[in-house]
């Protein structure tokens, strides 16, 4: 399995990639806790941007709407913890369900309908918003007053209930890259991941070519839906608290989608590197800011809005395969 | 008198009445709006996720407009939409037209970052707090037997109704309009016929700009201005204009009429903050059973 | 012998126009068939109803005994009938060997076994030298070679090649001819759409002539071209 899984990575990624998985499990000793939380919210992205490349890079399907998964789970999870003490991964065990069956019913509708390309991203906004609204007016949640998770104390690290201090946190997240980053390479090397890309490339063709669209959407809907759920447990439990209004935001769902459209959609690596540029210069902006003590609100969203727009006009296949191309990793690190 | 059993006790029929010719007066603006983007749409094939978000500078010009100079927004109404119609002709002809050839999504997700710089640029220089315009005939209202309206929406729908009435006008009887409708109908022959798609599709994108310009200043008599509005009209104008059916400039002003009452009618049968719920319910729903919505033409 | 595919009294309307007007046909088990006519015959909407891309408005198609009218284009090819489209449909951003693998999966769920396969009709079709090049980026030819080898992968008992010789050079048509003549001689049946003549005498056993619509004559090669309706139809009146 092992084996497998290295299959196709030219000697020169697999350095790369054993380079930075050290550098990444020895952070917590070199950097600060700020610093830290920085990397946490990295990965965060870097996560739910991958699971997000999978409908979207892989699969070819647009989601506008991908906060929706994102509170399920954190609900979900953060229901189940402070009602009936359930602990976060046993919580994780529904959320998932709840995000697929959610996932196949937007699937459904919209393929079975033919709602396609930017109606379907339409679609999966309006869900999004049809949540958000729903969760803010529903008191079992404590609707628009949010949802508030017990914090009893930081230093004793609580694995099972994750409570804890920001290294453990960052282990969690950091495991739960390495994972999807792995699950995706074995996808896109598998029938599915191939039939994916057909899809993608010309639906039309790819029905010519035996391949029935209807399940395999539905299949990347319903993966990358689950995939999304734990990113918003991770979320609930990081943050200790759920507004409808933020956590089903447009906003949120935007926010995924910037990694991995300046990273390079579709590739493996384009959601790690976007994460890691979106977020690295955001917060050289926030602490040049509160350098020069100016206090704009927005400020960072205009910089998530410029990034995107340069990326989008001057990259459109985002940073990554050309930066792929200089390091000569090429298509085997993809 | 007659009146309807809801949660909470019964209702004047009458009141239903006010409120839902309030809805419709509310719902030409909002079809205003949304006649900007099915404009836009029909003609360019642009999807303008900015749409909402170009309102909203509409909105803050007239407040700031309104507050410095003391001019009503009736009177600002054609100043704005000009601004505006410069603002999209621009946009288009400088920026947009580059990705004519580029896949759908790639000029959708443009259009979603000029989005966010502008809903953010806004927050920085206007503040996140809500702005509104005093106007004589603010608290005035109409009286027509049992019907009591507001003077306010009286005046934004009449307004709406006569710039829509004036676009209509232009693309049945100028040359131009009718040179625009060539050009929606089919590109290829407008080319070969000679007429200069860019500058066409750089004036329809203003035109609907201006359309959105003027349903900003009169959304001003509406509701107070904020700049995080944007992404909620945005979605509201698809919902219109795909309710409404796409490409049919009617279509818009209908689809918005119907939006606004749901809307109106909901807030009174059900809490108030529900009732976006069921422009996302209906939404839905036409995507699913009548995509072309109710007097769009069916697309291939 | 039964026929592989029999196609019965089909027809396709829309709107006003009827574009196929109950056309009858059946193909032999190791025949090449050929389907000429001129444009706007109703030909591509006959194919598009054999291979599930649209459903007919009336008769019916039979396929191996099963009727298939009706089905999705995936089923269709599930159950044996591939094709190639007119204008080319390659997957543009893959390779050429993954375009061809894919087709392979349909039948051959272990990816390597696929891609074994997609190996050997790549060898077969001469683009096997080109199987790490982007599919986009090949010439015509190729490109029209490729869609072959990615429809022969999903393992078809009848293949439809819509005018897959347009826009060959007489030496590239020569290089189909010769390919096509090879799959059918290993048991490959064929229904082709097409235009070059060349071609047409070359490979048909039997061709269906339709014109508006209809079918206007059913023969071998020889007997289709003489006859006076077929010529009437491509010349006009005075020609005859």
């Amino acid at each position: 399995m092992i084996a497998r899984l290295f299959a196709g990575v030219s000697p020169r990624a697999a350095i790369l990639l054993a380079v930075l998985l050290a550098a990444f499990l020895a952070a917590p000793w070199i950097v600060n806790d700020y610093l830290l939380t920085v990397l946490i919210i990295i990965l965060y992205f870097a996560y739910a941007g991958q699971a997000w490349n999978i409908m979207m890079g892989f699969a070819g399907q647009l989601s506008l709407g991908h906060a929706i998964y994102l509170g399920l789970g954190g609900y979900v999870a953060a229901m189940l913890f402070t009602q009936f003490g359930i602990a976060p991964w046993l919580g994780l065990v529904a959320a998932i369900p709840v995000a697929a069956a959610c996932g196949a019913i937007i699937g459904f509708l919209a393929f079975r309908f033919g709602v396609t390309g930017v109606y379907f991203a339409i679609l999966t906004i309006a869900f999004a918003e049809f949540a958000r609204i729903g969760f803010d007016n529903w008191g079992y949640v404590n609707a628009s007053s949010g949802l508030f998770l017990p914090v009893k104390q930081y230093v004793h690290n609580d694995l099972w209930r994750l409570r804890g201090s920001p290294a453990m946190f960052y282990y969690v997240i950091l495991a739960a890259t390495a994972l999807v980053f792995a699950l995706c390479h074995f996808l896109l090397r598998s029938r599915v991941g191939y039939f994916w890309l057909a899809i993608r490339e010309d639906e039309l063709a790819a029905r010519a070519a035996g391949i029935n669209t209807f399940r395999y959407k539905m299949i990347a809907v319903m993966v990358s839906a689950s995939v999304t759920s734990f990113a918003g447990v991770f979320y609930a439990f990081f943050y200790n608290n759920l507004f409808p209004e933020q956590v089903f935001s447009i906003s949120r769902s935007i926010e995924i989608i910037l990694g991995p459209i300046i990273g390079g959609i579709g590739t493996l690596f384009g959601p790690i590197l976007g994460a890691f540029v979106l977020t690295g210069l955001a917060e050289a902006l926030r602490s040049a800011m509160t350098a020069f003590g100016v206090d704009l609100p927005g400020a960072t969203q205009v910089f998530y809005g410029l990034c995107l727009l340069v990326v989008i006009v001057a990259l459109p296949d985002g940073v990554w395969p050309p930066l792929a191309r200089r390091l000569g990793v090429g298509k085997g690190g993809k | 008198m007659a009146s309807l059993r809801v949660r909470g006790g019964s209702v004047p029929l009458d009141v239903y009445l006010n409120v839902a010719v309030g809805g419709v007066l509310t719902g030409l603006v909002y079809g205003l709006m949304a006649l900007g983007l099915s404009v836009i749409f029909g003609v360019v094939r642009v999807v303008n996720f900015a749409h909402g978000e170009m309102m909203t500078i509409a909105m803050f010009l007239a407040v700031v407009l309104c507050g410095d100079l003391h001019l009503d927004p009736l009177i600002l109404l054609v100043p704005i939409a000009a601004v505006l119609f410069a603002f999209g002709y621009v946009l288009q002809r400088g920026l947009i037209n580059l990705f004519v050839t580029r896949p759908e999504h790639t000029q959708f997700l443009l259009l979603v970052a000029l989005a966010i710089i502008i809903t953010n640029v806004l927050l920085i220089v206007f503040g996140p707090d809500a702005r509104s315009v005093q106007t004589s005939y603010g608290y005035a209202s109409f009286q027509i037997g049992a019907l009591i309206v507001d003077a306010a929406k009286v005046y934004a729908g009449a307004a709406a109704i006569v710039f829509a009435a004036a676009l209509f006008a232009f693309f049945r009887y100028t040359l131009l309009g009718k040179a625009i409708r060539a050009c929606a109908d089919n590109h290829t022959g407008a080319l070969v016929v000679g007429l200069d798609v860019k500058r066409l599709y750089a004036l329809t994108f203003g035109l609907g700009a201006a359309c959105v310009g003027a349903a900003g200043t009169m959304m001003v008599l509406l509701i107070d201005a904020t700049p995080m509005l944007g992404p909620s009209y945005t979605l509201l104008a698809f919902v219109i204009v795909i309710t409404g059916g796409l490409g049919s400039m009617p279509g818009a002003l209908l689809g918005g009429v119907l939006i606004g009452v749901t809307e109106a009618v909901a807030g009174l049968l059900f809490t108030p903050s529900l009732k976006s719920m069921f422009a996302f319910a209906i939404l839905v729903l036409v995507l699913l059973f009548r995509p072309q919505g109710l007097l769009g033409k069916r697309l291939a | 012998m039964t026929a592989l595919l029999t196609v019965d009294g089909l027809s396709k309307r829309f709107r006003g126009l009827l574009a196929v007007d109950r056309v009858s046909f059946a193909v032999p088990p190791g025949a090449i068939f050929a389907v000429i006519g001129p444009n706007g015959a109703g030909k591509t909407t006959l194919f598009n109803m054999i291979a599930g891309a649209m459903a007919p408005n009336a008769g019916s198609i039979t396929f191996a005994g099963e009727a298939v009218h009706g089905l999705p284009a995936d089923a269709v090819c599930r159950r044996g009938i591939a094709r190639t489209f007119q204008i080319v449909r390659p997957f543009p951003g893959l390779s050429v060997e993954d375009n061809v693998t894919i087709g392979a999966l349909l039948h051959r769920h272990d990816v390597g076994e696929a891609r074994a396969r997609a190996q050997a009709l790549l060898q077969r079709l001469d683009l096997f030298d080109k199987r790490e090049r982007i599919a986009s980026t090949l010439t015509l030819p190729d490109r029209k070679r490729l869609e072959v080898a990615r429809a022969l992968a999903t393992e078809p008992q009848l293949l439809l090649l819509d005018e897959v010789m347009a826009g060959l050079r007489p030496t590239e048509t020569d290089r189909m001819v010769a390919i096509l003549k090879a799959l059918n001689s290993d048991g490959l049946t064929i229904l082709l759409i097409e235009h070059v003549m060349r071609a047409v005498m070359a490979l048909a056993s039997r061709v269906l002539v339709l014109d508006h619509g209809v079918a206007i004559a059913e023969g071998t090669p020889e007997e289709v071209v003489r006859d006076p309706a077929v010529v009437q139809s491509y010349l006009g009146a005075e020609a005859v």
